[in-house]
């Protein structure tokens, strides 16, 4: 058995307790296990990359009980690259949560971290539908600590909706298992995937009820339309390095849509017909319609990253709702551009912040602010869609794909309208941000202009905190260069996604 | 039996939904953990019902058995709950301690317009 599979989920999870327990009182330790632990992951994450790479799809069975009696992960090339964006992502976070500071503002932030890393590597690397809901709740009360991290009564509020929304998300989750359970008599995915084709015709309303339901605990977590309220307020009031790592946290819900509605409930199984196409693509494109009204309409430029987070993922759930492999590759491709978008803007969104609060309205200028408005335009170019950047090339992608859907025409117009209100939106929160910066009232002197912009940055270690902004765009501008080679594998890993029967015959290959 | 699982978890779940849509945090909390002890009893009865029957196979005779996955389930189900009711308890006396209002929604001025560190 190749134990590399399993190692992404117990570095963190070995790594997390010996911070709390062992390092507790060392912030400097603290700093220098949490970066090493990331770099390790990232280098167990390219390995694992590589591994996959060559289309076997690899199963580790926990105590080595084999399926379905057993827990199994199962490494295809689908949990490989998100594993990969994971550990991707963490790096320049944890770095620049540690420039600025934001570590020291509470207890146990490094510890946290980790166990966040652990749940969400655990969710892609399970084939367990039972043990997918475990490591959701593992990466949510990770997400409890951090989103409430530095405390402030604004925060803990936000903190208890985002708690108590979650918390009932696992609820539903808990109804949706236990009724694939009663109907299928299994929780291994790939086992389900099979009673699920053998269920008589007549006999699937309560697969049916189930499928919904599931689908309905993902949506919560992607923040579809209309369960997204709790997305805005938590992402807006988390510390923002917190929100940029949240990124993942939406992909996990479109990862899990992808991983089980592909596998299980494709359209041709006939009790889950409609379920994708006719539910979540209207729904996607609602969602993405509403985060840009949000993007222009939002006062706050955190609340404004949060609505392109949620208008980012619905272009992703578009591409992945229709369904065909094309669409999902761009779907795959699309994934690791607006996480890397995404958490770019967060964190530029916190150097602003840091220097003139969030609200989007003129203001004193602050220092490093030419740095920080390049950082915010290479970002807004990203997510908005523009050339010359991988976003462009995402939304071509998702367009190109569905050019012979049926809702063709509403796609490409919801898309295009929505890409347009996005640059609006983005310019005009740039422009009085960075540009208007002279009102009437806080119309400083020359002199004393030079003097602000002259300050220090509040960042205790503002080069590490720009190298570590600067490290996501040069993700993004990677991504743009290396488009032809990402879209290969995003293409394979469509091609394996739908063909199932690879997936079940590798994880019950025991029984054949 | 399956009449009086089937009214619990009905009826749990509905007095559930009624206590989160309340507007102060702590009838919230009730009605999650009613709800999550709702899907407590409904994991259970997810493996059939069966009275007076051991959890295990017996190799020697054909007797009734109950169905053991859904017990370990709601196992990992309650200490799940469990841990999450007391986190959102302790964030939730913190949220209160410090803004000395227990409602679940956010005010006009600690509206998410103005979060964080403006408020």
């Amino acid at each position: 058995m190749n134990h590399w599979i399993v190692a992404p989920i117990v570095l963190p999870a070995i790594l997390a307790p010996f911070i709390i327990m062992v390092l507790r009182y060392h912030l400097d330790l603290q700093r220098i296990f949490s970066v090493a632990g990331v770099i390790g992951l990232l280098g167990i994450a390219l390995t694992i990359t590589a591994q996959a790479s060559g289309g076997d799809i690899q199963v580790y069975e926990l105590g080595n009980w084999p399926a379905p009696f057993g827990i199994v992960m199962v490494l295809d090339r689908l949990s490989a690259m998100m594993v990969l964006l994971t550990a991707l992502l963490a790096l320049p976070i944890v770095l620049y949560a540690i420039a600025s500071g934001w570590d020291e503002r509470g207890k146990h932030f490094h510890a946290l971290f980790h166990f966040q890393l652990m749940g969400v590597c655990g969710a892609f690397l399970t084939g367990d539908a039972f043990n997918l809901f475990v490591f959701f709740e593992v990466l949510l009360i990770a997400s409890y600590g951090l989103m409430t991290h530095g405390g402030g009564a604004v925060r803990l509020k936000a903190g208890v909706q985002y708690v108590a929304y979650n918390l009932l998300g696992s609820t539903l989750f808990l109804f949706a298992l236990g009724t694939l359970y009663g109907v299928t008599g299994t929780l291994n995915m790939a086992d389900m995937a099979m009673r699920v084709a053998e269920l008589p015709a007549d006999d699937t309303a309560l697969l049916r009820v189930g499928a919904v339901l599931l689908l309905l605990v993902f949506c919560i977590k992607a923040a579809v339309l209309p369960l997204h309220f709790w997305l805005p307020a938590s992402y807006a009031n988390a510390p923002l390095p917190v929100a940029a790592l949240f990124a993942i946290m939406t992909k996990v819900g479109a990862y899990s849509i992808l991983r089980m509605y592909t596998l299980g409930f494709g359209p041709e199984v006939e009790a889950t017909q409609g379920l994708i196409g006719a539910w979540l693509q209207p729904a996607a494109l609602v969602t993405l319609a509403i985060g840009t009204i949000g993007i222009l309409g939002t006062q706050h430029i955190a609340r404004m990253v949060a609505f392109c987070a949620i208008a980012s993922m619905g272009t992703l759930l578009i591409a992945i709702s229709l369904f065909t492999e094309t669409a999902t590759a761009a779907a795959l491709y699309y994934i690791y551009h607006s996480t890397l978008a995404t958490a770019l803007l967060f964190l530029v969104a916190d150097f602003v912040m840091e220097r003139q609060g969030g609200s989007i309205e003129p203001k004193t200028p602050m220092p490093q602010s030419g740095l920080i408005s390049a950082l915010f335009f290479v970002g807004a170019i990203a997510l908005a869609g523009m050339p010359p950047l991988s976003g462009f090339i995402g939304k071509l992608l998702v367009l190109d794909a569905s050019r012979d859907a049926p809702d063709a025409n509403a796609i490409w117009a919801v898309v295009l309208i929505g890409s347009f209100v996005t640059i609006v939106g983005l310019a005009r929160a740039g422009s009085l941000i960075f540009w208007k910066s002279h009102d009437a009232q806080h119309n400083p002197t020359p002199e004393a202009e030079e003097k602000i912009l002259a300050q220090p940055a509040p960042e205790p270690n503002a080069g590490l905190a720009f190298t570590s902004v600067f490290g996501l765009v040069l993700g993004l501008v990677m991504l743009t260069l290396f488009a032809g080679p990402a879209l290969n594998y995003a293409g394979k890993t469509a091609e394996q996604l739908f063909t199932p029967e690879h997936y079940i015959s590798a994880v019950l290959g025991g029984e054949e | 039996m399956e009449a009086l699982v089937a009214s619990a978890v009905g009826i749990l779940t509905a007095a559930g939904i009624f206590l989160i849509l309340r507007r102060r945090t702590f009838p919230v909390i009730l009605g999650l953990s009613l709800i999550t002890y709702a899907v407590n009893v409904f994991l259970f009865a997810t493996g059939r019902l069966a009275l007076d029957a051991p959890a295990v196979l017996n190799k020697y005779e054909d007797v009734p058995y109950t169905d053991p996955l859904p017990q370990a389930l709601v196992l990992t189900a309650i200490v799940i709950s469990f841990g999450m009711t007391a986190v959102i308890v302790m964030i939730a006396l913190s949220a209160y301690l410090s803004s000395k209002d227990d409602h679940i929604d956010m005010t006009a001025q600690d509206s998410v317009d103005a979060p964080g560190e403006d408020a």
